[in-house]
């Protein structure tokens, strides 16, 4: 049960975990080191996932639309048109996002439990090691980094998807080209970019907040990872009326 | 030298700790011993500032942790190791990297001297050719040597073990036991270990303080401790039978 008081705790200890995180790291070379190892980690082992999901969802949205919108009073473009921005404005960014606030947060979240359980962030700590620091800043960095990498992937893939239906006869490569040119606005491009960029900030640092704070046992860290998935979702959307409302 | 001085330590008004004095001396190895819930991990977490204190004044050679900026406490604890009870390695890395870690966090070294360092490290708990082996790899007696390595990497002058034997077989924690006071008199290290190992104890209790309910009822070394006439802690100690017909055998000899 969530309550307000247990809320604005919640919302304390975050801004001063996240206090502790943004700060200079203790030396650089680690930083570098563990900052290459987490792009790979959540942003390169999520590229297959993002391009399966973002051609299929690509092709169904191109479907949907001949099949259930296109009339003869619409014009050819439609499809390709609405394809291209659906995929631009929302799927690359705000859903391909929550799809990743499940698979990367939970991973950050059961990572960073297992260490509070098994006491690796004590021993951290007692070194003199700045354990937000030195653990939660490469992830934030990492997936804010190759989070654009990760949209412009998802675009390509959702509009492959889109030309692969026209083999099925449905739709024709000319329809689709139209359309997908037809008054192209290139700051809806980067509009999904900055979007991303925000998700990607909110599922690192709430996944890693949810792990680092984690009390207990392995029933906790999978609580943990839980609520960190279901906290980040809802954040993402809540950013996503506001961006979509300051952005576009 | 580390010093508590009057050390109160409560949770949700509970007071756990309830005036803790105890001096634990350089070059020793000083135990903390007590039964399960007694208060020894909460004490010696007080120490290493994992917790913070109600009251009272923790004296590393003098200098007050607790009064201590942060800044000066990061200081303070890179003269700090720990041994942890579950070796608390990190798993995603080698045995060696996990020796290397302080080295690479805080020392000026170059590379080939961390290696090297951490190499002597290792042949010092006598686990030499285990470099590249992942801690999943190792048997607990291993894990925990790998962190006794780890916790002498930096050349620490406090050295705390948090039930360094919890979890091992007799041998091994013998074997565990002489690492630690081997160490701490070739390094002249202050060392703290927590523990309710009677071999331990008997072995290597150089200086001991005994807690019960969050008070000390009794310090001495492990020659005294037998003959002891506290009652808590005789049932501490006696609590095994064995231990109990050992001292009835040496009273009617």
């Amino acid at each position: 049960m969530i309550t307000i008081k247990g809320a604005l705790v919640d919302t304390g200890r975050y801004v001063r975990l996240m206090g502790r995180t943004l700060t200079k790291p203790d030396r650089w070379n680690m930083f570098m080191k563990q900052y290459v190892t987490e792009m790979f980690q959540l942003g390169y082992n999520s590229i297959g996932i993002v391009l399966i999901i973002s051609f299929f969802i690509g092709a169904v949205i191109c479907l949907q639309i001949k099949l259930n919108i296109q009339s003869p009073w619409m014009p050819e473009m439609v499809v390709g048109y609405t394809t291209r921005e659906i995929m631009l404005l929302e799927f690359s960014s705000s859903i391909m996002c929550l799809i990743l606030a499940g698979k990367v947060g939970s991973n950050i979240a059961s990572e960073l439990g297992t260490m509070r359980i098994t006491q690796q962030i004590d021993a951290l700590e007692i070194m003199g090691v700045n354990s937000a620091n030195y653990l939660i800043l490469p992830k934030i960095a990492g997936l804010m980094t190759i989070m654009p990498i990760l949209v412009t992937f998802s675009v390509a893939s959702g509009i492959i998807g889109a030309f692969c239906t026209s083999f099925m006869g449905t739709v024709t490569v000319d329809e689709l080209l139209v359309g997908f040119h037809y008054e192209f606005n290139q700051w809806f491009f980067w509009c999904g970019i900055i979007k991303a960029v925000v998700y990607a900030f909110i599922i690192t640092s709430v996944a890693s907040y949810k792990g680092y704070t984690v009390e207990g046992g392995s029933v906790e860290v999978g609580k943990g990872s839980t609520d960190a998935v279901v906290l980040s979702s809802v954040l993402i959307l809540f950013a996503d009326i506001f961006l979509t409302q300051i952005l576009t | 030298m580390i010093k508590i001085e009057h050390l109160f330590k409560s949770f949700d008004g509970k007071e756990i700790l309830k005036d803790i004095n105890a001096t634990f001396e350089n070059g020793k190895v000083n135990l903390i011993i007590g039964q399960s819930g007694s208060g020894k991990t909460v004490l010696m977490k007080n120490i290493v500032g994992l917790l913070t204190p109600e009251r009272g004044q923790i004296l590393y050679d003098g200098r007050d942790f607790v009064k201590m900026k942060k800044k000066e406490q990061i200081l303070l604890r890179r003269e700090m190791g720990m041994i942890f009870q579950n070796a608390a390695l990190f798993d995603s890395l080698t045995v060696l990297d996990n020796v290397m870690f302080p080295l690479n966090m805080f020392s000026s070294m170059c590379y080939e001297d961390r290696v090297k360092r951490a190499k002597h490290c290792l042949e010092r708990v006598n686990l030499p050719g285990t470099e590249n082996k992942y801690p999943k790899e190792l048997s607990g007696g291993m894990q925990k040597r790998v962190a006794i390595a780890r916790a002498i990497a930096l050349e620490p002058k406090y050295l705390f073990c948090d039930e360094p034997n919890s979890g091992l077989d007799p041998k091994t924690s013998i074997v565990i036991d002489e690492l630690i006071q081997d160490i701490t008199h070739e390094d002249n290290i202050t060392t703290i270990v927590n523990t309710h190992d009677m071999n331990s104890v008997m072995g290597i209790g150089e200086s001991i303080i005994f807690i019960c309910k969050g008070i000390v009822e009794w310090h001495g070394s492990n020659k005294e401790i037998i003959n002891a006439t506290n009652k808590k802690l005789e049932d501490f100690i006696f609590a095994s039978d064995i231990l109990r017909q050992v001292k009835e055998a040496q009273s009617t000899h």
